[in-house]
């Protein structure tokens, strides 16, 4: 199960929560549960909701609001705009219904700006090479394998320095964790 | 570029007629930006607005387009010069609104003009005149991909470009035309017209926008849509509504030419005698008749030399237009009426009547 609040990581605490006969549950992850204090007191917590203090107004909190602005479900009824760019993935459930009812579809089909369009390539081409890797490992080809795997270390090396903090993040998004590939790890020095 | 200069200029959208200007006024197209990660205007503070405006204003007057352009923070215009933008429909009313943290950048022939931290941190908007949605979609492609390389715009992968209203997500575009159709409104056509059009995805509004009211028989046709479709076929939809559209009216002045003569010598005659004599006229009313005497000029009971005049007209009649040519800081609507007036009443000595033998 992924993480309610950044929906990338495995979800490892989890909170229920009864508020007039109705179940209310949250799923985090570690990163998260420490970022929105329920980690270090987590006995205090848990004791605290089941007792019925401060603590599930909180959660409430958590649950609803963007981490990176402050924006909170309560601030999108009543204004009908949203905080930031962050809050599409925060409140992307709630979302995803709305959009399907205004647009033709919820999936973009336009205009893509150039620098996101060349991290998409780029990283098409270098899932391509890495699978070639693969694939050269596999067949104990190591010659093969050396080529594609300076080819990859060429590319992960050389534009990264001229390219923005955002993009790059976007692109750490996009690429599969670096040691889940075989021979990536002792590739070079 | 001063607002005093800027308000002197004429808009070359206006004055430069394009394809099929009896019909088609102008067209238009508007791109949603926002900058990644940070709060969109209608949550950021006011620290964080000026921050990002000044960012904004810089990439914006570093581009060609926007050479000796009028570059202005919404708070050093007064109410006057910001209802004359409005009027020229280079900003919006909700904009014009805006004080501290919001500003606006205008090309010195006034076809790009952007809006920053209107509902989103930028409003892109290039507007040319006659039926030319293609054209205008290209310029405004052109800016959008030159400022991408100095800003990072919020994009997602799945929903396109992200805006503060989820309406906009996607493309972030609004295409719109605004048509002039006496034709169908004096045949009571309009009605059908606006039912098949919203059948069809698109939307038709008054004179300025959202909740106007249709005045001057002027009327704006857009896409609602903006997630899951193509610019170019979203353009594409719209050329081909407002191509049918054209179609219907020209269809409409020509059985109003030949079949119902009278009452088309009645209306514009009717139009021309009001506006002659009248001393106190509001700007509904102004524009209403305006738009007869413009139908005369198409179907040549006037001579031609007319259209360049009554175009004038449609735009000075309007209040702010009114108001700043008077040079009075205070005017009420009432001596406003009269000074409309007075002004029709002016220019219309200049024109003959209007006769089925004036065409030249």
């Amino acid at each position: 199960m992924l993480c309610d609040l950044c929906k990338t990581k495995e979800a490892t605490v989890f909170l229920t929560h009864l508020v007039e006969g109705n179940t209310q549950n949250l799923n985090l992850c570690e990163p998260c549960s420490q970022v929105h204090d329920m980690h270090d007191s987590m006995g205090f917590a848990l004791a605290d909701l089941l007792l019925g203090l401060g603590a599930s107004h909180q959660i409430e909190k958590a649950a609803l609001a963007c981490p990176h602005c402050g924006f909170s479900q309560r601030d999108f009824k009543k204004q009908g705009r949203l905080g930031c760019s962050v809050c599409y993935d925060i409140f992307a459930e709630g979302l995803a219904l709305m959009l399907r009812n205004m647009h033709r579809g919820v999936t973009h089909t336009g205009k893509v700006p150039r620098k996101i369009a060349a991290i998409y390539q780029r990283t098409a081409e270098l899932e391509a090479l890495k699978k070639s890797l693969a694939q050269a490992i596999s067949k104990e080809a190591y010659e093969e394998a050396a080529r594609y795997r300076d080819l990859i270390h060429r590319m992960e090396h050389t534009p990264a320095q001229q390219k923005e903090n955002s993009s790059q993040a976007l692109e750490e998004e996009l690429l599969p964790p670096k040691n889940a590939l075989p021979g990536a790890k002792n590739s070079h020095q | 570029m001063t607002a005093e200069s800027l308000s002197n200029k004429k808009n070359e959208w206006l004055f430069h007629s394009g394809p099929h200007a009896q019909i088609v006024v102008s067209s238009r197209v508007r791109l949603a930006r926002n900058l990644e990660k940070r709060p969109f205007p209608g949550w950021a503070k006011k620290a964080e607005r000026l921050q990002l405006m000044k960012e904004v204003q810089v990439a914006l007057e570093a581009l060609p387009q926007m050479k000796e352009a009028f570059s202005e923070q919404m708070e050093n215009l007064t109410l006057l010069e910001k209802q004359v933008l409005v009027e020229r429909h280079l900003i919006s009313r909700e904009h014009a609104e805006k004080s501290a943290g919001s500003a606006l950048v205008i090309s010195m022939n006034q076809t790009l003009s952007v809006m920053i931290n209107e509902e989103d941190h930028l409003r892109i908007q290039a507007i040319l005149p006659g039926f030319q949605l293609k054209e205008t979609f290209a310029l405004i492609t052109q800016v959008d991909t030159q400022l991408e390389e100095n800003l990072s715009f919020a994009f997602h992968r799945k929903l396109g470009y992200l805006t503060a209203c989820p309406s906009n997500v996607g493309t972030g575009m609004r295409v719109s035309a605004m048509l002039h159709l006496p034709g169908l409104v004096l045949l009571e056509h309009m009605n059908k017209i606006i039912n098949s059009v919203n059948k069809m995805g698109l939307v038709v509004r008054g004179l300025y926008g959202e909740g106007s009211d249709a005045i001057g028989n002027l009327f704006q046709i857009s896409n609602q849509i903006t997630l899951g479709e193509k610019e170019e076929d979203i353009i594409e939809r719209l050329h081909v509504v407002i191509e049918q559209i054209l179609a219907h009216e020209t269809n409409a002045r020509g059985v109003l030419r030949h079949q119902q003569t009278e009452t088309l010598q009645d209306q514009i005659g009717r139009a021309y005698g009001i506006l002659l004599h009248a001393h106190s006229v509001s700007t509904k009313e102004a524009l209403n008749l305006l738009s007869l005497l413009k139908l005369g000029v198409d179907l040549g009971l006037f001579s031609l030399e007319v259209h360049a005049l009554v175009d004038e007209l449609f735009m000075e009649v309007q209040p702010a237009h009114l108001q700043k040519s008077s040079q009075l800081l205070k005017m009420t609507s009432k001596q406003r009426d009269a000074l409309r007036a007075r002004r029709l009443r002016e220019t219309l000595e200049k024109i003959p009547p209007p006769g089925l033998n004036n065409n030249s």
